[in-house]
């Protein structure tokens, strides 16, 4: 295969591979933001539930249980925040570093036994079997969680626009006044956005632990979950976008490596920086001082 | 808040008050020294202790060295290179009694451990690395460091037999000379099998990224290349992920052969009881403990891990021939004529630097037939 191809076809299997956990964590991150709630806990909970998941495969043999428990366990962390927050002049983003805390602490401390033995990994569907090339095969090789991730945000889509608790959901994001006049339960509605969202990053936990890189250790975000944080303001809060902001973070993480394969070994460090640089020019080019983001809930404490 | 939970600043600092006082007394009572004769040793590692690598290898050695007679271990993991290094020696010092302490962490040294070691002179005080130098530091504080590239050597050409593609790959964390001596070692090894093998080199920035080490060992495979060694904290993402894609493994740090049952080799592994035990020894003879020590596989600084079920027999027996010209001490890997990977001269014709060279301290260069650049 030639230089180009194979660059290609690393940023595909990257796209495929490195996404999922992004897409999860974005996806639990946009539900809450737009309820107007911020959980900066995500990355917290990332790792508990890549912990969770891990000791629970491997305690019962099964990743799907493992991937049960760890969504669970995120919900779990996720509620104590929304509970928190939910109390007088809390503040949601000293909150959530908190949480973020509380989370890998816990996650690190219970995840000591888990870090030597191997769990039972998540089957992959292998959907490159057209194929004889074994790249493209490896490549195709696409974990079960993507395609549930790509259905989150389809039905996540399709709950904000045309559902009665989706609109519900958007209110009280946008303007609690409105939402208190209609006689909406705001604490109530933004709990259980924060508790569900945070189910879905505990999800993406999982997928780290327990399909790619399919290990536990306390290295194993290396902050992932904060930079999902960020892709939601990428994403302008839409889960549709969710999908294209993960692919493009999970591709743009495969270059560094798969050029130095071929041989453009200079200068590697800043092709690691590439995904944080496209996320800088992005926001550079959106953001314009004196006026909110587009698309952004009117109720988060970041924009009042 | 703190209000609408009926709690005063006052009262909490009553709280926060007795509680201390509490810790006092409980730590009051706790012995302060151990009893003469008897040594306790205190341990400190950076990463979790069983991490399949760099920090397991340290442990192993502590949970042998703590069956020995008149030994206390203590050992605290995940200790950060900031001042709560400094923190854990005091309390080794203070409430264990610790007098032989193992700061094993690269970071440690400077400023934390000669700090400390300032402190309390009659503590011993030595630290996993090459920093120690007798102009400039004092004589209760030391060094010791294995010489691991002759093992990285033996799995090179373990790896040279195993190859079918005549493509090995090489995960790197940072290009500093003691992984670029580690990448030549591999790639010369393999080259003395067959001189036609090229060695991928891929850097991945830091000491533990899991997620990228996967990416690198994905695109290695993506490459053809089906042997693939690594000198990264935890090669355990590596080790299971090559295992995954049908590749063959050579461990590094600790024994990895648990992870990977068909692709293993062998492995280049640290054997750090040898130090600890010499240490330990000196210390409880009341003999002066060495100040820079050192050692490779000659030494029993370092060991290979058991051959794996991919080694033929011819690769057997080549790596068994040269370990037992390695063992009679002396043996150069870097020598002459040698050339870099750009087709400049490194080494002269007739030059050889065996391992305790200090040339190689400085080792800025990759071999000819490795692939890759260092900055």
């Amino acid at each position: 295969m030639d230089a180009a191809g194979t660059i290609i076809v690393a940023m595909i299997a990257g796209a495929l591979r490195v996404s999922t956990p992004f897409l999860f964590v974005s996806l639990g991150e946009c539900l809450t933001e737009r309820a107007g709630r911020i959980n900066l806990g995500n990355e917290g909970v990332l790792v508990l539930g890549a912990m969770v998941g891990y000791a629970t495969s491997y305690h019962t043999g099964s990743p799907w249980v493992g991937v049960l428990a760890a969504a669970v366990a995120g919900a779990l962390l996720g509620g104590l925040h929304g509970a928190i927050c939910a109390l007088a002049r809390v503040n949601d983003v000293a909150m959530g570093i908190a949480i973020m805390l509380a989370g890998t602490g816990i996650a690190f401390f219970f995840g000591k036994p888990y870090v030597q033995p191997s769990a039972p990994h998540l089957p992959t569907l292998p959907l490159g079997f057209w194929s004889d090339v074994p790249q493209v095969r490896s490549a195709l090789d696409v974990s079960p969680l993507f395609f549930l991730g790509l259905l989150a945000a389809f039905l996540l889509h399709w709950f904000f626009r045309a559902t009665r608790v989706g609109l519900r959901v958007r209110i009280v994001g946008d303007s609690a006044d409105a939402a208190r006049a209609l006689g909406l339960g705001i604490d109530r509605i933004r709990l259980l956005a924060t508790a569900c969202g945070s189910g879905l990053a505990g999800i993406g936990g999982a997928f780290l632990s327990l399909s790619y890189p399919g290990s536990w250790n306390e290295g194993l975000s290396s902050g992932q979950g904060l930079m999902a944080v960020a892709l939601v303001v990428f994403a302008r809060w839409n889960p549709l976008h969710c999908i294209t902001a993960a692919l493009i973070f999970g591709a743009a993480g495969a270059l560094g490596p798969s050029l130095q394969t071929i041989g453009v070994s200079k200068g590697y460090y800043l092709f690691y920086a590439a995904p944080y640089v496209v996320t800088l020019i992005v926001l550079a080019i959106t953001v314009r001082p004196g006026r909110a983001l587009r698309g952004m809930p009117g109720e988060l404490s970041i924009g009042r | 808040m703190i209000d609408g939970f009926g709690i005063s600043r006052r009262r909490l600092l009553g709280t926060a008050g007795m509680g201390a006082a509490a810790l006092g007394l409980g730590t009051s009572l706790l012995p302060r020294t151990a009893r003469a004769g008897d040594l306790t040793v205190g341990f400190i590692y950076v990463g979790p202790k069983d991490d399949y690598g760099y920090n397991q290898a340290h442990a192993e050695a502590a949970a042998v060295l703590k069956t020995m007679p008149g030994i206390k271990v203590v050992e605290e993991e995940k200790v950060p290179e900031t001042d709560d290094v400094a923190k854990t020696m005091q309390s080794m010092i203070e409430l264990d009694g610790a007098t032989l302490l193992f700061p094993t962490s690269f970071g440690y040294f400077d400023p934390y451990m000669l700090k400390m070691a300032a402190k309390y002179p009659n503590v011993q005080f030595r630290h996993c690395g090459g920093m120690w130098n007798k102009a400039k530091h004092p004589m209760n504080t030391g060094s010791y460091f294995g010489y691991i590239g002759m093992g990285q050597y033996l799995n090179g050409i373990a790896a040279g037999h195993a190859t079918k593609t005549k493509k090995i790959g090489f995960i790197a964390a940072k290009p500093i000379p003691q992984v670029l001596l580690n990448i030549n070692s591999f790639a010369l090894g393999a080259k003395l099998v067959d001189p036609s093998i090229t060695t991928q080199v891929i850097f991945t920035g830091d000491w533990s990224m899991p997620v990228k080490e996967a990416e690198a060992t994905n695109s290695l495979a993506d490459q053809g290349i089906d042997v693939v060694t690594c000198h990264v904290d935890g090669p355990k993402v590596i080790v299971e992920t090559a295992e995954h894609r049908g590749m063959f493994t050579c461990g590094y740090h600790a024994n990895q052969s648990a992870l990977a049952p068909k692709g293993y080799l062998t492995g280049a592994e640290w054997n750090w009881i040898t130090v600890y035990k010499e240490f330990a020894a000196a210390a409880m003879a009341g003999k002066p403990l060495g100040n820079f020590v050192r050692g490779g596989l000659a030494e029993g600084f370092v060991k290979t891990s058991p051959f794996g079920p991919g080694v033929s027999d011819a690769s057997r027996k080549q790596i068994d021939a040269v370990k037992a010209e390695i063992m009679k001490g002396g043996f150069a890997v870097i020598k002459g004529p040698l050339k870099d990977n750009k087709g400049n001269a490194v080494v002269a014709a007739g030059a050889a630097y065996p391992e305790t060279a200090i040339e190689l301290e400085s080792m800025n260069y990759l071999v000819e037939g490795v692939i890759g650049s260092i900055s």
